[in-house]
């Protein structure tokens, strides 16, 4: 479970996060929706701790993210970046297996290998894919490899970072359906920031909005159209007219 | 309302803000190299990536180096020759053009050579995976970035620029002899004996410790610029750009205060 109290961040004047409360409960999906420069990615890179927050708490099944063993709290977590962030020097299957081939859960090479392709296999690429340079591929498929190398290691907690931004529809889709199933089988917990509504609607259990630097409204999926919230209600009917300025 | 300020006291402005920039970088310069030090000395080691950094530095510098140091102690060797001969002293060319390349052209052209070409794209490299999050990814696979792109990079670049350095003094000299033979008529056996002869082991002593400085420096200052890289493409271009010229500048900085220290009479 991860839980976020009062957590805030600013850079410079800008007050991005002006104090979260959150949680995510166990083995549940959670996404957050927002406008561009909400402070949604901010707010995984916090939890990640890729930027220190300026004050408040984040709590990961009861304990301190700030404090402890580093690499044993990051050997939790699988991330998906939102243009995938493969490393361009390692071929395809290197990257899957990157935590496989150092450091605490290192194997042997041939033993990471097979789990790297493994692993493509399940999000829909084939063997011949792993000798390839993440250069060689296609936006989709570098996501793909992208979402192998977030669950190579079996992490219990995935964080999608825009998953489906700049795909087509239909593999906006095929990733959406990887997502869901690959977390369901897991039984990780997620936490997705995007602002598709078609994501939300394939991937969440729970939705929760960031603005203003505050979660807005957060509850089950299938509340989401009746939320009575009019920030909510014009984010996903996309209307340019209603309490959140659009600039024009 | 206070009045706008004047002129002068603008310009003091100006230049204080410029002196407090300065220090500001010295200081983040500094904790970035003693960080270097630190995870040199503490695991995990990343030694594919020092084999690669070494490859990279060493190897495929050894043509631009190569060529470089030629051609200038080539032209060294005319150049002596012809000024010489003002006061008939064209014999100490092979005295001279070993003394240039060794104790001062070697190392510097080295160093700036692999600024030119290691420094850039070193911070071009890093800039480019901080903008597009290979970086943060890293920390997210339990992997400290300054340990996986950092340490291999300046430790190779501690270990071949020296060898680079020395391979440039020896190229240097082969294109001084080439040309005081075929051109300026030098006997060979002469010229080598000459060159032999006239230099002394804290020349080529001092050689080899520029080079490990150059090393430093310009690797040391391509990872810096490239971990501190701004947003977009006109970050990666403003961190290339300024590892090369503070790399170049602290490069010829160090050589002034290395030969202080190895020849102040």
């Amino acid at each position: 479970m991860i839980q976020l109290e009062n957590l805030q961040k600013s850079f410079g004047p800008h007050k991005v996060l002006a104090g979260v409360d959150l949680t995510v409960p166990q083995g549940r999906s959670m996404v957050i929706i927002g406008g561009s420069g909400s402070g949604k990615s901010v707010l995984l890179k916090c939890i990640l701790g890729l930027e220190t927050p300026d004050g408040g708490r984040i709590l990961v099944d009861g304990q301190d993210a700030t404090k402890g063993d580093r690499d044993a709290f990051l050997a939790r977590f699988g991330m998906l970046f939102q243009g995938a962030a493969l490393f361009d020097s390692l071929p395809v299957w290197q990257n899957v297996a990157f935590r496989l081939l150092r450091g605490a859960l290192k194997r042997p090479k041939a033993e990471a290998r097979e789990i790297a392709i493994e692993k493509l296999r399940r999000v829909g690429l084939s063997p011949d894919v792993a000798d390839k340079f993440p250069a060689e591929l296609s936006g989709g498929m570098q996501k793909r490899v992208g979402l192998a190398r977030a669950i190579a290691a079996e992490p219990q907690i995935i964080f999608f970072d825009e998953p489906t931004t700049g795909l087509d529809p239909i593999m906006a889709g095929v990733i959406d359906d990887l997502i869901r199933e690959i977390t369901a089988e897991m039984g990780a917990t997620a936490l997705t920031i995007t602002h598709d509504m078609g994501s939300v609607r394939a991937i969440a259990d729970e939705v929760a909005m960031l603005h203003g630097g505050k979660i807005r409204w957060s509850g089950p999926v299938a509340e989401l159209d009746a939320s009575g919230d009019p920030y909510v209600e014009q984010f996903i009917t996309g209307s340019a007219t209603g309490p959140i300025a659009a600039l024009r | 309302m206070r009045d706008a300020p004047s002129l002068p006291v603008r310009a003091l402005a100006g230049l204080g803000g410029a002196v407090l920039g300065l220090l500001a970088m010295i200081g983040r310069v500094t904790l970035f190299a003693l960080s270097f030090f630190r995870h040199l000395l503490t695991p995990p080691f990343y030694g594919r990536e020092f084999v690669v950094a070494l490859g990279s530095i060493g190897w495929l510098s050894l043509p631009v180096v190569g060529m470089t140091a030629f051609f200038t102690g080539g032209a060294l060797a005319l150049q002596i020759y012809a000024g010489g001969s003002r006061f008939d002293a064209q014999a100490v060319v092979p005295q001279i053009v070993a003394l240039g390349m060794v104790r001062e052209l070697g190392p510097v052209l080295v160093g700036l050579m692999i600024a030119a070409r290691v420094t850039s794209s070193i911070a071009a490299e890093i800039a480019t995976m901080k903008v597009t999050e290979q970086i943060d990814a890293l920390v997210t696979l339990s992997t400290h970035p300054m340990k996986y792109l950092t340490v291999p990079r300046v430790l190779a670049g501690l270990i071949v620029v020296p060898l680079l350095v020395g391979l440039g003094d020896v190229i240097g000299i082969l294109g001084g002899f080439t040309v005081g033979v075929k051109s300026l008529g030098f006997n060979p056996a002469v010229y080598i004996r000459n060159t032999w002869d006239f230099l002394e082991p804290l020349d080529v002593i001092s050689s080899l410790v520029k080079g490990v400085a150059f090393g430093f420096i310009s690797t040391l200052m391509g990872c810096y610029a490239g971990m501190r890289s701004g947003r977009g493409a006109q970050g990666v271009g403003e961190a290339t750009k300024s590892s090369v010229e503070s790399a170049s500048v602290l490069i010829l900085t160090a050589n002034f205060i290395l030969t202080g220290v190895f020849f102040s009479v």
